[in-house]
């Protein structure tokens, strides 16, 4: 037997109650996960713009498209290096529940104002020479098991053809990855295709993306931008990517405010839950306690070992939580695929926060009972007056 | 000279409760030579626990002055106070006091816990105390599972696992019958005749105080009757 033996038979003595504070504490570090997670998807987009990286569109809204003519001229703003339009396509996959997040872009620039995507030799130039070419992100690609050469089918359910048709032809020309979880996940044609071939919205685009030389010219460049289109039927609003991503999730509402405030609400919980429990079973051993010092187990000894339990079992549940919220969600990835939650994913810092939180619930709950083995009194403790 | 255990020097003992000043005992001075077997007697509320706790350094006294083996004990600090207990200080009480949670091996082996000894060595002192009591065989047996007497005998071995000088028995035989309370007199008489420790029982229980080697009556504070036996 050791001091870890003792601690574990502590805790193992009302099993139930054990049971029933793991419990408690695997919901909150699930749910802790589980939203934390969230929040690193949604904010992935965010994380992963390069500074450089602007977004031009229309004032009112992203929904409201730009003439395409701005493109040339936005190319034409000194400081600006590569642009392309990027307009939004709402195709899906043979069945409108397979949705797929695609755009039509400029493959000849798409590249150079993403630079961080890799493709194997040869894709990229296929498909900036292919009209009805494709590039999918890996994980789209995976899914559907698309390979390279492939002739399939995508339909939008917003767009039709002259035909009277919703579905286009597409060669896959080209499977790409990046670091930037989410975009593993579009499929792009060409904005070209696009521009031909769709029956209305011609000559325009949902945004237009583009690089500048330098992170310093940003500012000016935006205001030289939205001051050239001002006071016309289309105006702009011009804004770094980051910024835009933000703007983009900060219409489901202040998710991060609301995130914090539910985890906070269930670690308080939690904390009250497991504290006066904690607590409790230290009064239930008061008399033990008391033998423990008698036998010469001195205060600190016995505080560490109180903490040590309630440290224990913080880990126990929150390392349950953690793990069961990331197997989970690789599940609900794979599921969902469709709905674009590729970045949604316990991360090794959502982890590495998960076990300091799990730290920090250890002793701030054991931190009362263990000051209260620290200063029990031998004769109090066993009642000998 | 005679090798004292413990002398007790005008040790005094005061309580105060609201706006009262009870006092326990007053002035007492006391000798007990190492390898002394005493009796402590005298009627609920004498004082006789109170005296036993401020021995073993679980309480601490008004005034005066606590010696053992020549050394002061009663200015030790906490932490002092709890590697003397461990080092030279066995308890036995009257209700067992083992862990519920614990085998009979685990709850005698929780002393050592305390020391440096190796796993190996903790295991070997535990069997032999335990075969000392006569309970080897009920080594992976949790109290739940054992007799009174059984219990008794767990938490003398647990006492004196650690080899200490004294051993500390209040009411040891107090929730027992008579048959078992004997064979737990019989260890104590042993560890005191063939071991060397010091033996101080607290008791109403005649029959304990006849195994010890004197017997002090102790009545308000005050030890009004000293009998040594022949």
């Amino acid at each position: 037997m050791n001091h870890a033996v003792l601690v574990a038979k502590n805790l193992g003595r009302r099993k139930l109650r054990t049971a029933l504070m793991l419990i408690a504490i695997f919901i909150a570090f699930l749910l802790f996960a589980a939203l934390e997670a969230f929040l690193h998807g949604i904010n992935a987009g965010e994380s992963n713009s390069a500074a450089n990286r602007l977004v031009s569109v229309n004032k009112i809204n992203f929904t409201v498209p730009l003439p395409i003519s701005y493109l040339e001229r936005i190319k034409g703003v000194k400081g600006v290096v590569h642009a392309l339009p990027q307009s939004w396509f709402g195709g899906y996959f043979q069945d409108p529940k397979n949705v797929l997040f695609m755009f039509a872009v400029d493959p000849a620039e798409y590249v150079n104002v993403y630079p961080n995507t890799s493709m194997p030799p040869g894709q990229n130039e296929a498909w900036i020479n292919d009209r009805i070419g494709l590039a999918v992100g890996r994980v789209t690609a995976e899914k559907y098991g698309w390979k390279v050469g492939q002739h399939i089918p995508v339909s939008s359910n917003i767009f039709s053809r002259a035909d009277g048709s919703h579905t286009w032809e597409f060669n896959i020309d080209a499977i790409f990855s990046t670091p930037d979880a989410n975009r593993e996940g579009l499929v792009l044609m060409s904005h070209k295709y696009f521009d031909d071939t769709v029956t209305f919205a011609k000559d325009t685009t949902s945004m237009i993306v583009f690089t500048t030389s330098s992170v310093a010219l940003n500012d000016s460049i935006e205001k030289t931008i939205d001051g050239m289109f001002a006071n016309s039927p289309y105006e702009t609003s011009t804004d770094t990517a980051a910024a835009f991503n933000k703007q983009f999730t900060s219409q489901l509402g202040n998710l991060t405010l609301i995130i914090t405030l539910v985890v906070s609400t269930a670690f308080a919980a939690i904390l009250l839950i497991v504290g006066n429990t904690m607590m409790m079973s230290v009064r239930e051993r008061t008399r033990e306690i008391g033998v423990l010092k008698t036998l010469g187990f001195s205060g600190p000894v016995i505080s560490m070992q109180v903490l040590a339990e309630s440290l224990l079992l913080s880990l126990i549940g929150a390392l349950l939580g953690l793990g069961f919220a990331a197997g989970a969600l690789s599940a609900a990835r794979k599921a969902l695929e469709g709905f674009n939650i590729i970045g949604v994913n316990v991360t090794v810092p959502i982890l590495a926060a998960g076990v300091g939180l799990a730290v920090l619930l250890g002793l701030v709950t054991g931190a009362v009972p263990a000051w209260a083995g620290l200063r029990l009194k031998i004769v109090a403790a066993l009642g000998r007056h | 000279m005679a090798e004292f255990s413990f002398q007790l020097k005008k040790v005094s003992k005061r309580f105060i409760k609201g706006k009262d000043t009870i006092t326990i005992f007053d002035n007492l001075d006391l000798d007990i030579p190492a390898q002394d077997y005493v009796a402590i007697m005298g009627p609920s509320g004498s004082g006789k626990t109170t005296l036993l706790n401020v021995l073993g350094g679980i309480d601490r006294i008004t005034s005066g002055e606590i010696q053992f083996d020549g050394k002061r004990v009663d200015k030790l600090d906490e932490g002092q106070l709890s590697r003397w207990r461990a080092a030279n200080i066995g308890f036995i009480f009257q209700f067992y006091n083992l862990m519920p949670v614990l085998t009979a091996a685990q709850n005698v082996e929780l002393p050592l816990l305390l020391t440096k000894l190796s796993s190996r060595e903790r295991r070997r002192n535990v069997e032999t105390a335990l075969q000392l009591v006569g309970l080897a065989d009920r080594a992976k047996h949790y109290p739940r599972e054992m007799s009174g007497g059984q219990q008794q005998r767990v938490a003398i071995a647990r006492a004196i696992v650690s080899d200490p000088k004294v051993l500390l028995c209040d009411e040891p035989t107090g929730d027992l019958d008579r048959a078992t309370a004997d064979e737990v007199l019989d260890i104590l008489a042993l560890l005191n005749k063939q071991h060397g420790k010091t033996v101080i029982v607290v008791t109403h229980d005649p029959e304990a105080a006849r195994h010890a080697k004197r017997t002090l009556h102790l009545n308000k504070g005050v030890f009004v009757e000293r009998t040594a036996l022949a």
